[in-house]
């Protein structure tokens, strides 16, 4: 009993700020808005000329036709930029990404993948990040830095015709964003199933604490 | 009240012949509305609270977002950056044919009867038969055409630069837009910088061999540094104007500059 009350006191104090600072709590939905828009435009647009041998349920699509889906992607383009950037600098500049997601250690990961799965792995403690949360941290990071390159290859294949080199070409460069597109998807499933596991996590990226 | 209303507007009238009128004044809806079924479905109306299906103001709101991708575009466009060309074994054969219609829809063009009309900010604005353009030097590109569905396909293109031919007809190239109407009732308005640049030519070959009417015969405008739908075929008329005139795609909502 007395050490429950000491962990309290001691999050308390460390946390007294908040677990989720305000910045992070509006840039990440900000991104949620963002995201949406993103995917199922994008997907609006794929359904016109599919890569695979599937296309979307036109009412899981964003903007009624090829244009609407492209203005919607085009314009959400805006939205998810100018906020990635911002949380990419306030997440150095405030050495958050530092704190949170480092250090990472395979060793880590193994252990705390192990302990997930076994139903052991502990959520007390919101404000630190187990070894799974910053690896699939770190890698969503790096999934946007990805498909933000891949789509500017992909919209200007002649004026950042080194960027859609790098990708191998233009028609690789679709294969990579929706790779990554995909990779997203698969984020956004494990993360918002564990949200809603640990509902104190929710709550955290909405009130705070 | 509905019912009364009916019987007040339809007395003697053929009901499926005034639907039909109707139906002809509606825009197309599967066009027209950007933010048709798929937006008022879940996530985005749940996140945000409310539901943007059918909201003029968001339309409105993505039409200026699209405006504002114009300019940006225009600023990134470099005139002196060169689309990438290939080599002839990247010739995709057969070129896919594309447009709004089916192939055998397209315009038969006869090449002796077509005049190219020119008009607008121009010192000489005489129309040129096919004869005479033929006589224009020509130069030969391989670039990939890159359709605004997202497929591309590499073709091999002759003809003369617009910017040579914009210069001999005296053309005001501080002007904003050169504006081309085509066979089919097409149009396209390509911005004076676009116009300008190198590889922007007047198609009259494609792979070498006088343009089959599937790809536009008997003149294209090849524009590789845009979009596919920003290369109309079929042209019979070029205007050099400070009015931005719109076009067949442009007007149904596509990004005007459409730059790659």
């Amino acid at each position: 009993m007395s050490s429950i009350s000491i962990d309290d006191a001691q999050n308390a104090s460390a946390t007294s700020k908040a677990i989720q600072p305000v910045w992070v709590r509006v840039l990440h939905w900000i991104n949620a808005v963002a995201m949406v828009i993103m995917i199922m435009s994008g997907w609006q647009i794929y359904n016109a000329s599919p890569l695979f041998d599937f296309v979307f349920p036109r009412s899981i699509t964003l903007g009624g036709w090829l244009g609407g889906g492209i203005m919607w992607h085009l314009a959400g383009m805006w939205l998810l930029v100018i906020n990635g950037l911002l949380y990419v600098l306030l997440g150095i500049v405030t050495g958050r990404f530092r704190r949170r997601l480092l250090p990472i250690s395979t060793s880590g990961v193994i252990g705390d993948t192990r302990a997930a799965l076994t139903g052991k792995l502990s959520h007390a403690d919101l404000s630190t990040y187990n070894q799974v949360q910053r690896l699939l941290y770190i890698g969503i990071l790096i999934v946007g830095v990805v498909i933000v390159l891949s789509g500017l290859a992909i919209w200007k294949p002649v004026q950042f015709q080194y960027l859609t080199a790098i990708f191998g070409g233009y028609d690789t460069a679709r294969y990579v964003h929706f790779v990554m597109m995909a990779s997203i998807v698969g984020f956004l499933v494990i993360h918002v199933a564990l949200a809603l596991i640990v509902p104190k996590s929710l709550r955290a990226m909405i009130i705070g604490r | 009240m509905l019912k009364k209303m009916r019987s007040l507007i339809i007395p003697g009238v053929d009901k499926q012949l005034l639907v039909k009128d109707a139906v002809k004044l509606m825009p197309d809806l599967s066009r027209r509305r950007f933010i048709a079924s798929g937006a008022s479905f879940g996530a985005l109306t749940l996140l945000t609270g409310c539901n943007v299906s059918d909201s003029v103001s968001a339309e409105s709101l993505l039409t200026q977002i699209s405006k504002f991708n114009d300019m940006v575009q225009a600023k990134i466009f470099n005139p002196n950056v060169m689309a990438p060309t290939y080599s002839e074994k990247d010739i995709r054969r057969p070129f896919p044919f594309n447009g709004f219609y089916s192939e055998d829809e397209a315009p038969e063009i006869d090449g002796k009867e077509w005049k190219l009309e020119v008009s607008g900010l121009v010192d000489n604005n005489r129309s040129w038969t096919l004869e005479e353009l033929y006589k224009l030097p020509e130069v030969s590109q391989i670039t990939r055409h890159i359709c605004v569905e997202g497929w591309s396909a590499i073709g091999s293109w002759q003809g003369t630069p617009l910017r040579d031919f914009l210069k001999l007809i005296g053309a005001d190239t501080q002007a904003k837009w050169v504006h081309f109407r085509c066979a089919e009732d097409y149009a396209s308005s390509l911005d004076m910088p676009t116009a300008l640049h190198a590889q922007t030519q007047m198609t009259f070959k494609f792979d070498n061999q006088i343009l089959p009417r599937a790809y536009g015969y008997p003149m294209k405008i090849r524009v590789p540094t845009k979009l596919g739908f920003k290369n109309p075929k079929y042209v019979t008329s070029l205007e050099v104007t400070n009015d931005y005139k719109g076009g067949y795609w442009e007007d149904q909502g596509y990004n005007d500059f459409s730059g790659s």
